[in-house]
């Protein structure tokens, strides 16, 4: 296991990139620390399997340094890197059995028959296939296959990290959640480095201890779960986690202080410079409706069982409001968000309270 | 319902009418003629199975079909490896490709008469590239008194005609191979040949059986390069069934064994046909039953 | 108005469909709900005529379709995968329909206008489908569906390729986009919340059969059956075996009697079934169904966690609000509303009070 340090990484896939524009990861610095659970989640297209490739050095980036625990590593192929990845769709091989397919890196790299066979045997009952060992490969289920592909990179001693790219593709809702359990259960007991890259949020925050977000070739945030709910640093993230994502109000500054949506941002920073476009950030969830605060007209509301969503014009503004199951919503209602979950962005990135001058 | 039914059955019939006449009559006249002898002037007698035992008991025919294993053997044994090969070693994206497919699909685009001509040309001694050089060389080749180079000559002939269909196929299943296949491989640390004992060539495995079926068919049906080239000869050591069932129906108007040996030969390649049918639909079975657990 | 009578499904000895009976009608989006192989595509087939029934008839509009071509009817098709004319324009592929049918150019040019309005294609009208992103391709394979004006609609998971926030927006506007158009609308998929997002009525289908149909609310909230009931619910439903003898309930399982206090439950034996919000931390009112469970494991999504919990063999996953991680080992308090809980008999299906809310 190892420590990997990816160091001014900028990767283009034109020859002659230009303007940051050609670059599909602008500029990356970060660190996977040693036996993390990590998520890189961004949309299509935002550079997560560019790192992801870079990383397991499929792709060699254009400018930067990969570092295994502090040993430069970009110019190494691959097999040589010690890493494991697991694939959208589920690679096994054919014409071999479960047990062979765990085999293969083993023999591969001339580990002795009885060492193999020992390893084998142990990562069949860590995947709970004990009973499927001599059974071909290819006959399996999709999650089936998927736990092989897991468990090849699983049973080598030697790998520094293993990693998904959103491995749950082809599995349906119900045996997703299933494997995702056993997959954080995994992490708990061998303690691999793991990165999961995916595009879907629940993936994402329900696998990870820290989730990195990605966004247009740069990561716009890291953190747990609860800070990319609860202290978006962009507006994207907002937007990106949460379902639905976070309101985004334009600001207004008057005489009194700041207001979004004719709601009063209380208590207002009133030293805060207007300079850039401000906006407010609230998730759905804390907007609250009642008797009093900013009237607001319903537009509509969509029962989703256990959530109700509502539809809100408030002075212009779409606003979405989520409220519990069976919760009564006026039809003239007033809106007010709850204290401390407003967020201030000036030109997308987050305004902290602290930092004000 | 019904007459959208009857419309299809219409459309069909066209179809039907061409098989009937090319290929289920003339059979049923060849089978015919096997079981009936004839002294000309249209008047034909009850035989019964004479031909089929006097066929069945001459060196002559199984002389002639011990050619043509042997010849579709070392044909296969040839082209299927080479074919592999070639396309293992062709681009899987480029310009490359295109030039790749282009040249790969010449041979198999020149008539089979012609490559039989290009190649009596090219191998003779006095006037051919390949065997006047070959004779300037020192080299004693002449495919026309022995029996040797002339065999050497029908199998480079055939290599060089076919081999390419082989590599396209093998080619077609190549690219059908995911790249995560190829780096999974990589990540598990196998060598180039466990990539290719464990990826390349099972996913290959359904096409190769088709290029072996096709070449097999074909390499046991053949007649016009040795008919050109050799003629049959220097002897009889060219003369493969084809050969054999042309000179005895057309040279020496035997009809009664020679549909009899058409038919046995018929049969041959239908078992053969039936044999690697077999094959490739238990690949199949075995392929839906993965796909559906 | 599309009906179903007895269709059933045969393929080579093999029954993909039981004899249904369904009847669909224009206005609202009927959504069938189910995992994959549970016949939704083999159904959608019988629809359009791709397919002919092996019993029963198809009436459209109260005329007999039974047999008729799929050429001859009015169907359009839009599927998981992004199909679009590659070397035609947008503006070409979204008019195609209309001018294999010969409608006149300014009707052509007036449609497609209109649809990629809808659709937010304008400004993308002269390009090529390849210069499009995923979530556009999709866009215009609907932008086709709608013009022409088809009887019956029929979109086969057609965004599970896309995004997940893609998905959220084009999902909450599809039930709008075909509301006017008049034609039968049918949507198939995997998840539960699509199911929810669109509204409408929803089929819960498993094993080839059509195990509930009704407004989408009423067959999540009062499933008529436990396949149902699973079918409809991601995260999993949580069960529990139950016996009543005289009066006094008790688990049917290997657990402590102290760990497991029921509040009424029905006759004989049961099934106990309820959602996992529904599972809340401390003693509940005075009826409440109470358990103490050990944690599992715990993920937390920011605005909500799953907590999996363990009632002796018995595994459960808890949906709480906020952040909430207790460690694993520790025993829970918990209790299910009486309002919350369903019974179903032992053949499966509901018994009377059988009530999520």
């Amino acid at each position: 296991m190892a420590r990997i340090e990816i160091s001014g990484v900028r990767h283009s896939y034109l020859r002659a990139p230009q303007s940051d524009e050609d670059y599909a990861l602008r500029r990356i610095d970060h660190v996977w620390e040693t036996g993390g659970a990590y998520a890189l989640l961004g949309p299509s297209g935002c550079g997560k399997t560019s790192l992801l490739n870079i990383m397991s050095g499929l792709v060699r980036p254009t400018e930067g340094r990969i570092l295994f625990d502090g040993r430069d590593v970009t110019d190494l192929p691959t097999e040589r890197r010690n890493i494991a990845q697991v694939f959208q769709f589920p690679v096994i091989y054919d014409t071999m059995t479960v047990a062979e397919n765990l085999a293969f890196p083993l023999r591969n790299r001339g580990v002795r028959d009885a060492e193999v066979g020992r390893r084998v045997d142990e990562m069949l009952a860590i995947l709970g296939l004990a009973d499927r060992g001599r059974q071909r490969a290819r006959g399996l289920s999709a999650e089936d296959k998927q736990k092989i592909s897991l468990g090849r990179g699983l049973i080598r001693s030697d790998v520094n990290a293993i990693l998904f790219d959103e491995p749950l593709t082809v599995i349906d809702p119900l045996m997703k959640w299933e494997l995702r359990t056993q997959l954080r259960q995994l992490h708990q007991r061998l303690g691999h480095t793991m990165v999961y890259v995916t595009h879907d949020q629940t993936e994402a925050l329900t696998f990870a201890d820290q989730v990195v977000v990605m966004h247009e070739g740069m990561i716009v945030q890291v953190g747990t779960p609860a800070d990319l709910f609860e202290r978006p640093q962009h507006t994207f993230v907002g937007y990106f986690i949460g379902s639905p994502g976070m309101n985004v109000l334009p600001v207004r500054a008057d005489g009194d202080g700041l207001s979004a949506g004719g709601v009063r941002l209380d208590p207002s920073p009133l030293s805060l410079s207007t300079e850039g476009r401000l906006e407010a950030g609230v998730r759905p969830e804390h907007v609250r409706l009642g008797r009093e605060g900013a009237p607001a007209r319903l537009l509509r509301v969509d029962d989703l069982g256990r959530r109700r969503i509502a539809r809100l014009d408030l002075s212009g503004v779409m606003l979405l409001a989520a409220l519990p199951e069976g919760s009564e919503i006026p039809s003239d209602p007033c809106v007010t968000f709850e204290p401390g979950m407003v967020h201030l962005y000036r030109d997308s990135w987050r305004v902290s309270g602290e930092r004000l001058p | 319902m019904k007459p959208v039914n009857q419309k299809a059955w219409l459309l069909v019939a066209p179809v039907l009418a061409l098989v009937a006449f090319s290929a289920v009559i003339p059979l049923m006249t060849v089978v015919n003629y096997s079981v009936q002898d004839t002294f000309g002037a249209n008047q034909f007698f009850w035989a019964g199975t004479v031909w089929y035992e006097q066929v069945l008991a001459s060196e002559r025919f199984w002389n002639a079909l011990g050619r043509n294993l042997v010849f579709s053997f070392i044909i296969l044994l040839i082209e299927i490896p080479l074919g592999v090969f070639i396309a293992l070693n062709m681009p899987k994206k480029g310009p490359g490709v295109a030039a790749c497919l282009v040249l790969m699909a010449l041979p198999l685009l020149i008539p089979w008469n012609v490559v039989g001509t290009i190649w009596q040309v090219f191998g003779r001694v006095d006037i051919g590239l390949l065997g006047s050089s070959l004779a300037l060389a020192g080299v004693d080749y002449n495919y026309v008194q022995d029996p040797v180079d002339a065999w050497v000559t029908l199998i480079v002939m055939d290599v060089w005609h076919w081999t390419s269909l082989v590599a396209l196929l093998a080619y077609a299943g190549l690219v059908s191979i995911p790249d995560a296949f190829y780096q999974a491989a990589r990540i598990d640390g196998a060598s180039g040949w466990a990539v290719f004992r464990f990826v390349q060539a099972p996913k290959m495995a359904r096409v190769l059986t088709i290029a072996v079926l096709l070449r097999f068919m074909d390499s046991f049906m053949i007649y016009t390069e040795p008919f050109v080239v050799t003629g049959g000869g220097p002897g009889n050591s060219t003369t493969f069934l084809s050969i054999d069932l042309v000179q005895m129906a057309v040279g020496q108007f035997d009809l009664g064994p020679a549909a009899a040996m058409s038919i046995i030969y018929f049969l041959i390649i239908l078992l053969f046909s039936w044999v690697f049918y077999a094959v490739m639909t238990r690949h199949d079975d075995e392929g839906a039953k993965g796909g559906q657990s | 108005m599309l009906e179903l009578q007895d269709v059933s499904f045969r393929n080579g000895g093999e029954v993909h469909i039981h004899p249904t009976s369904l009847s669909l009608s224009p206005g609202e989006i009927n959504v069938l709900l189910g995992p994959t192989g549970s016949g939704k595509t083999s159904l959608m087939r019988l629809m359009a005529g791709l397919d002919r029934p092996a019993s029963g008839r198809l009436l459209f509009r109260g005329a007999d379709v039974t047999g008729v071509p799929v050429r001859r009817r009015n169907v359009a098709m839009v599927y998981q995968q992004f199909i679009n004319y590659p070397t035609w324009t947008v503006r070409r592929n979204i008019a195609s329909p209309l001018q294999v049918r010969g409608v006149s150019r300014d009707e052509i040019d007036e449609a497609v206008a209109r649809a990629a309005r809808l659709l937010g294609l304008t400004h993308l009208l002269d390009r090529l489908p390849t210069q499009l992103s995923g979530g556009q391709q999709q866009r215009v394979a609907l932008a086709r569906a709608i013009v022409r004006k088809a009887d019956l609609v029929l979109l086969d998971e057609p965004l599970a390729n896309l995004d997940y926030k893609l998905r959220e927006e084009l999902r909450e506007e599809l039930p709008a986009l075909f509301r006017d158009a008049g034609s039968v609308v049918v949507y198939a998929t995997t998840e539960p919340a699509e199911a929810l997002l669109l509204g409408g009525r929803t089929a819960t289908l498993s094993e080839g059969r059509i195990t509930q149909f009704g407004p989408t609310l009423e067959v999540y909230r009062t499933p008529a059956s436990l396949s149902s009931a699973h079918t409809f619910s991601d995260p999993p439903l949580n069960v529990l075996a139950v016996r009543n003898e005289g009066g006094r309930p008790f688990p049917d399982n290997e657990i402590p009697e102290i760990a497991c206090r029921l509040g009424l439950t029905p006759a004989g034996r049961t099934t106990l079934a309820f959602r996992p919000h529904h599972l809340r931390r401390g003693e509940g009112s005075q009826d409440a169904h109470r358990f103490e469970v050990e944690v599992v494991s715990s993920e937390i999504m920011g605005s909500e966690s799953y907590i999996h919990v363990a009632l002796g063999p018995v595994r459960w996953v808890m949906l709480v609000e906020g952040v909430y991680a207790p460690a694993p080992g520790e025993r829970l308090q918990v209790s299910l509303d009486a309002r919350s809980a369903m019974f179903f008999s032992e053949a499966g299906l509901a018994l009377s009070g059988a009530k999520a809310e």
